[in-house]
């Protein structure tokens, strides 16, 4: 169960990091550059957060009680190709979202 | 500036953003959905989503939370998520950098991934538009896509309560998660960034308070620069 003060901390904490990111260029600092090198940091944030965060869930799902399972680990695969290929979220989520259910009708 | 011409600009960017109606409308219902399963109420659910309006960033503050995560690391996780929004503002500065401050300030709360991206294409395309018409666009865009985002995080949170466990809504988020990364991995720079993420948060995971996708989340950042700069003085010879 998440706690409650915990929600509200993150709920409000977010809000504002979220507020000041989008507003930090546009509203403060103007036509000013930000040197390359932090740019060049600041593009591979989320492709480095995202994969680390997703990696977890899929090697050890909680459902499962932390195994592997057949048909969880061939949905994600499909999921990321057809993200990769096609470069369509939707297309890829209801393609993850239809293997992980045909598999887990299948080996049950 | 003609009222005229602002007007226009406020339509052709209505126009522009319907589509993504349907990009945006599934995220939000299964923010809904996940937020619900996660022990939230329909308040705490809509004051998350509209506060924050940022679907990846929610996404990632909701797993870390459901995994006991410090509410730091919660924090800085999910900002992580959305330093691109600093990116965006970067990049749309010079176009609408000198409009008043209140818009600018809206703006900047409603500057999500597809207000960006069809600004920024429209911005680019057109030189010659006035910064009024430029905001008027950026509106435009932003009046069928934010709406369907609260409206359909509502219905979500709604129905969330009523979807058995044999849906495995588990599996939702990082189904949602992968889908988001397929796209991303556009270079050899951004492979390795997410090749480094997933081996450092899978050899890190036993580093106390998840901060083994910080270390993660780091070292991604670092390679995929590191390889951007080498890819780029490889060229340059």
């Amino acid at each position: 169960m998440i706690d409650r003060v915990e929600l509200w901390i993150v709920i409000i904490g977010l809000g504002l990091g979220s507020f000041g990111l989008r507003f930090v260029f546009t509203g403060i600092i103007g036509d000013k550059n930000l040197p390359p090198w932090v740019l060049r940091h600041l593009r591979y944030t989320a492709v480095a957060v995202l994969p680390g965060l997703v990696a977890p869930l899929i090697v050890w799902p909680a459902a499962t009680g932390g195994h592997m399972d057949p048909a969880r680990t061939s949905a994600a695969i499909v999921t990321l190709v057809l993200g990769y290929f096609f470069k369509n979220v939707l297309l890829a989520i209801f393609g993850g979202a239809a293997t992980l259910y045909l598999g887990l009708y299948l080996i049950g | 500036m003609a009222p005229s011409s602002t007007k226009s600009a406020y339509w052709k960017g209505v126009r522009d953003g319907t589509p993504f109606i349907l990009v945006v409308s599934p995220f939000a219902l299964l923010f809904g959905v996940v937020a619900t399963e996660a022990g939230l109420n329909v308040f705490e659910t809509m004051a998350f989503t509209i506060v924050v309006i940022a679907g990846a960033a929610q996404f990632t503050a909701l797993q870390l939370m459901s995994e006991n995560a410090p509410t730091i690391v919660v924090l800085a996780s999910a900002l992580a998520v959305n330093l691109r929004m600093a990116m965006y503002s970067a990049s749309l500065t010079p176009y609408i950098g000198a409009a008043p401050m209140w818009q600018r300030a809206i703006a900047a709360y409603f500057t999500v991934d597809q207000a960006y991206a069809l600004s920024i294409i429209e911005y680019e395309n057109k030189p010659t538009l006035t910064v009024p018409e430029r905001m008027a666009y950026f509106f435009g865009v932003i009046t069928p896509v934010c709406p369907n985002w609260y409206f359909f995080t509502l219905v979500g949170a709604m129905v969330g309560q009523s979807i058995p466990p044999a849906f495995a809504l588990d599996f939702a988020v990082p189904i949602t998660f992968l889908a988001m990364i397929g796209p991303m991995l556009r270079t050899p720079a951004h492979m390795a960034a997410a090749a480094v993420s997933v081996t450092f948060a899978i050899g890190f995971a036993w580093v106390p308070y998840n901060l083994g996708l910080m270390i993660a989340g780091i070292g991604g950042m670092i390679t995929g620069a590191q390889i951007e700069l080498w890819t780029e003085r490889r060229a340059q010879r």
